[in-house]
Parts: structure tokens; C-alpha cells; sequence
């Protein structure tokens, strides 16, 4: 169990949270241009390092909203 | 011989209603109770200015409630309120929002849903309330951070609850109704040991 801090709400307990995945994959300029291969590339693959990352959270049983944290995926420990 | 029913004779019923006998064998220091029907309105807005007059005090910030006997507003997210009344119906209290939003600013921009249907109100106080919360609640209780005036949306037991501070041991707690009987469950047990 560890606490993590909503914008908006201030540190709240891990529980409350939903995890969004990498933060920053931006939407194709012109999806129908993809192949297939470059869609699921989109689609499917993420970064995966060891150390700090960007990502997406939602405070799900909270205020409802999304917002990008940044956390070591080593530590656990997020950065603010 | 009974009486027909119609829209004039039936009568607005709670999620908790009939639970007042096993509240009742509850000692004075984990009382429960379930509070009368509460109209609640949910607001999203980026002018909250527009809705004080409604609630006669300032929207309220983060972890936060105001407001008064009348309407109550409390903080959900950092642009939507829920607005609670006792004393108005669902309509009035939409149609106040409303006009509230309308009239106060001018281009003020305000959304307006009645959820009244969605919740229903406890009321928790006592000795042990505190006790009985801290059970099942991550949320730090201690009156230094959580008192009279303090609001949270978070989980209790496996509930997503909305949590009023009213004053020293005194608690108001927000439930879908769905899961009211679950969460009615939930804190008679809790409330087992303090007795
Ligand atoms: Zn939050």
C-alpha cells in the first residue's frame, strides 16, 4: 500500500487509483495511412523501461479524473 | 378497504428504509442513522462564483464542504459540485442551479443533472464513530485534518462513499443506493466491537 497524489484531491491511498498505461502516445496524424503493422504498433506497444515513466492515472473512486504522473518502475516511488 | 394508488398517494421511500430496527440496537457511541430524503443536484462548472447565492457561502476547494441548512455544496472534482438539500425537491433544487448559473454571470457556463436518485444518506456519530470509519477507511480521520467542514470521496469497505464532516464525532456518509445495504451491513459489523 502506498499513497498516491491526485492534483486534485492531495495523496490518497493507492486503492482509489486506476493505472492508464504510458502517458504521451500520441493519436496517428493519419490513421488510415498506418499499415497494419504500424497500427498495432500503436495499438499495442509500449515503452517498458526500468526506472522513470511517464503515465497515465485515474482517480477512480475519487474525483474521476486522469492526470499524468511520473514514477519509477524500479521504486515505485512517484516524483512530486 | 385500501386506498387506490396513485402519483398523490405514494410517498418517496430510501434504499435504507426498514433498517432502523437494527440501527436502533446500537449503543449512543456508534449511532446510525438513516437521514431523510436528500435532494442532490450534480454541477459542473468553471464559474462557481455563479452558484454562491444559492448556497449562501463560497463553493467549496478540494476535501471540502459549505453551505448551510438550505443547500450544501460539495466538492467532487475540480470543476463539479453536488449539491444537497433536505428541505427542496429534486426539480426545485435543479431548476434553483439553474437559474443560479443563468442569472448571476453573465456567459457563466453551468451543467445541471439531478442525481438525486443516486444516493442515500447516514448519519454517523458518537463516541466511536471515528473508531468505526477507521476500520475500513484510508482516509486520515483525526480531527486535525478531518473536521467539521472537511469532504472526501473515497472508499469505505469496498463502497465508493462520499464522507461529510459535521463536527466532532459526527459524520454524514453518501452511498450509492445500491450499495447501501451493503455498506448498512458493513458498519453494523464494524460497529460490533465498540459496543
Ligand atoms: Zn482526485
Amino acid at each position: 500500500m502506498q499513497l498516491i497524489r491526485c492534483p486534485w484531491c492531495g495523496p490518497r491511498e493507492e486503492v482509489e487509483f486506476h493505472y492508464g498505461g504510458q502517458a504521451g502516445v500520441a493519436y496517428p496524424a493519419d490513421p488510415a495511412a498506418l499499415s497494419d503493422e504500424d497500427w498495432a504498433r500503436y495499438v499495442f506497444v509500449r515503452d517498458n523501461p526500468k526506472g522513470r515513466f511517464e503515465e497515465r492515472w485515474s482517480h477512480a473512486a475519487g474525483c474521476r479524473r486522469w492526470f499524468t504522473a511520473v514514477r519509477d518502475t524500479a521504486t515505485y516511488r512517484f516524483e512530486r | 378497504m385500501e386506498s387506490p394508488v396513485s402519483t398523490e398517494t405514494l410517498r418517496p421511500t430510501g434504499a435504507l428504509d426498514g433498517w432502523a430496527g437494527r440501527f436502533a440496537e446500537l449503543p449512543d457511541s456508534v449511532a446510525l442513522l438513516a437521514e431523510p430524503f436528500h435532494a442532490m443536484v450534480d454541477v459542473r462548472t468553471a464559474d462557481p462564483a455563479a452558484l454562491e447565492g444559492l448556497v449562501g457561502a463560497p463553493l467549496p476547494g478540494p476535501n471540502a464542504w459549505t453551505g448551510g441548512e438550505r443547500v450544501t455544496a460539495i466538492r467532487l472534482g475540480p470543476d463539479e459540485w453536488l449539491l444537497t438539500s433536505p428541505f427542496l425537491a429534486p426539480p426545485e433544487l435543479e431548476a434553483a442551479a439553474r437559474a443560479a448559473g443563468a442569472a448571476a454571470l453573465p456567459g457563466a457556463r453551468v451543467a445541471v443533472a439531478d442525481v438525486s436518485a443516486q444516493r442515500t444518506t447516514v448519519r454517523l456519530r458518537g463516541a466511536h464513530a471515528r473508531d468505526v470509519l477507521e476500520t475500513g477507511c484510508a482516509i486520515d480521520l483525526h480531527p486535525r485534518s478531518f473536521g467539521a467542514g472537511s469532504a472526501a470521496v473515497t472508499l469505505l469497505g469496498q463502497a465508493g462513499v462520499v464522507l461529510l464532516g459535521l463536527g466532532p464525532s459526527d459524520y454524514r456518509v453518501l452511498v450509492r443506493s445500491s450499495f447501501a445495504a451493503y455498506l448498512a451491513e458493513w458498519l453494523l459489523d464494524a460497529a460490533r466491537e465498540f459496543r
